[in-house]
């Protein structure tokens, strides 16, 4: 006779195991919510006080009371800017290319490998070939047009997986149709494929173009100056941004500084949450319409 | 016999029955009393739209089609029938070039479309595919509106007034008998439309290039009873305008739509004719066998 299994009592093993694991995931989720939390407070309680609309609006100073952070937030926006307008189109680009009407070839693995790679190099390195190449090479000095090249090197591998991924999300059904109904290559590319993956693509752009909000060391190397007391207002004027100005009040001596640079990164989160959220939104209202 | 059912039972024991294949009861498909088919005659004075002449087509070095010779008439239905497999679906996307997208394909002999050559050199594919449409086996709107959706060949086309694009978006809704449906949501998603919607929608969208030929790859085949009855109602009305070509699993389907029936095994065209003389008196062997359930 067989013995039946009493449905109350589960085996106390699996139960055991299935809390422990249960419990180990959440801490870890807890551990980085804290760590996070902690840093946030951390930086808002030092630089709430500091922050105001005259910080915003003034240069930097020697004098921690009159110092402000504008040259930064003007420098970095014109490189978030110019950053966009070379590695968007480029990046795009180069993934519809691939994706689209680049043969299946051991070249194009070898281009693939090598792009997946460059997204993983440091991007001091990126600094460094920005110097030679731009800086020196193409003799456009220390100017913001130097530091959004050098970024749009930075942030291009990036660009171009998530819109390769995001082409190659849209079924190949639609491809079909598209061109069973007499659709160019051209047109099934522009009219269906990238209308139907701009929502990843355009998320995928947004978090590339925050990551190069925040490179201070590229910058740095091709000759970002610590300290600028004007606005970029040509290609080829010299610049700041807010990662290096933060980076330069920390490193200083007096404490009022690192409350500026607290305030420093409450301006840089602020500017970064907003693109972010931006990525959000897009997503939403082009997502809703795409199912597949 | 208003009430006769549309697939008819019959067991009987066949005269042909001597492959030794399984001594299951016999299902022949039965052909429709209420629709009006083609005759063998009608078949035979319709004006030939295409036609196919010992091609042949090759995936790499494999051979998937052997010296096919096949006349499609014009205004009627033609139904491909096979086991899966079999080359049918292949042999239909010949008719678009839709297989010179796979690398490696290659057709011998010729398919002509009123005596041009699909194959030359000096085909157009883009005009090729506006004057042949094509439906999938399963349903692909784009994910845009409806308008958008119907209105994308034209468009393409290089009609840009609203008021013309418009026009034929009525048309084509109209044709495929969707239009009383969709008319007040025009600029919904597609993809909010039924199944069955949405193949009526590929169905008016491939309409709205006006081409001549429709091409339908199995289109009823993922949908519920009365979507498919639907179908192929359409497609009953369809054939006075456009010719069509239909491949299908369902034995009943090329029974109830088809006027001419071409059945294909292992690559090869084993059999084809009108529809009626086809299920009612195959002449080869394996066609009786297949038709009647007995493979396949």
């Amino acid at each position: 006779m067989s013995t039946k299994l009493d449905i109350y009592t589960a085996k106390r093993r699996g139960r055991i195991t299935n809390l422990l694991f249960t419990s180990v995931c959440f801490l870890a989720t807890v551990t980085c919510v804290i760590v996070l939390f902690i840093l946030i407070w951390n930086i808002i309680l030092q630089g709430k006080s500091w922050l105001s609309w005259d910080f915003v609006d003034s240069f930097p100073s020697r004098f921690p009371h009159k110092a402000g952070i504008k040259s930064a937030l003007y420098g970095s926006i014109w490189l978030i800017g110019l950053t966009a307008l070379f590695s968007v189109p480029l990046g795009v680009g180069a993934a519809v290319y691939l994706e689209e009407y680049a043969p299946k070839s051991r070249w194009r693995k070898l281009i693939q490998l090598n792009i997946s790679n460059l997204a993983g190099v440091p991007s001091i390195v990126y600094g460094i070939l920005g110097l030679a190449l731009f800086v020196r090479a193409l003799a456009l000095e220390r100017s913001v047009l130097s530091g959004a090249l050098t970024l749009t090197l930075v942030v291009l591998p990036i660009i171009i997986l998530a819109s390769q991924e995001a082409l190659r999300s849209v079924p190949d059904s639609i491809r079909r149709s598209a061109y069973a109904l007499g659709a160019t290559r051209w047109q099934t590319v522009w009219y269906q494929v990238l209308p139907a993956s701009l929502p990843g693509i355009m998320t995928g752009v947004i978090l590339a173009l925050s990551r190069a909000l925040g490179e201070a060391a590229p910058l740095i190397v091709v000759g970002a100056m610590a300290y600028v007391p004007f606005v970029p207002e040509r290609l080829s004027d010299e610049f700041t941004s807010l990662p290096i100005q933060i980076f330069n009040w920390t490193s200083r001596p007096q404490e009022d500084f690192h409350h500026l640079a607290a305030a420093g990164i409450l301006v840089l989160l602020i500017v970064l949450v907003s693109m972010n959220a931006i990525a959000i939104f897009v997503r939403h209202k082009y997502g809703k319409k795409i199912r597949w | 016999m208003a009430s006769t059912p549309l697939v008819k039972k019959m067991i009987q024991p066949s005269d042909k029955a001597t492959s030794g294949f399984s001594k299951a009861p016999i299902v022949r498909p039965s052909i429709p009393s209420g629709k009006r088919m083609r005759t063998a005659d009608e078949l035979a004075q319709a004006t030939e739209k295409i036609s196919v002449r010992d091609m042949s087509f090759y995936y790499s070095e494999n051979r998937a089609l052997t010296d096919i010779s096949l006349s499609i008439p014009e205004c009627c239905v033609t139904a491909f029938i096979g086991p899966s497999g079999c080359g049918k679906s292949t042999f239909l996307r010949c008719f678009n070039r839709m297989n010179d997208m796979i690398e490696g394909t290659r057709v011998e002999g010729e398919i002509l479309l009123e005596g041009q050559e699909i194959y030359s050199s000096r085909t157009d594919i883009v005009t090729l595919r506006k004057r042949i449409g094509m439906v999938f086996q399963k349903s692909t709107p784009f994910p845009k509106s409806i308008f958008d959706n119907v209105s994308f060949g034209p468009k393409i086309a290089g009609i840009r007034k609203k008021k013309d694009l418009y026009e034929i978006v009525e048309r084509s809704l109209q044709r495929s008998a969707l239009w009383d449906e969709v008319k007040d949501r025009l600029n919904e998603s597609a993809l909010n439309l039924s199944g069955g919607q949405q193949q009526r929608l590929c169905i008016a969208r491939a309409l709205a290039n006006d081409p001549d030929i429709l091409l339908m790859d199995e289109p009823a085949s993922a949908l519920d009873p009365a979507s498919t009855a639907r179908i192929e109602d359409l497609i009953f009305e369809l054939k006075e305008q456009y010719t069509i070509v239909i491949v299908t699993h369902n034995m009943q389907q090329a029974a109830r739509v088809s006027d001419q029936a071409a059945f294909f095994y292992q690559g090869v065209l084993v059999e084809s004719g009108a529809t009626e003389a086809l299920f009612t008196n195959p002449q080869k062997q394996q066609t009786e066998d297949y038709i009647t359930g007995r493979f396949g």
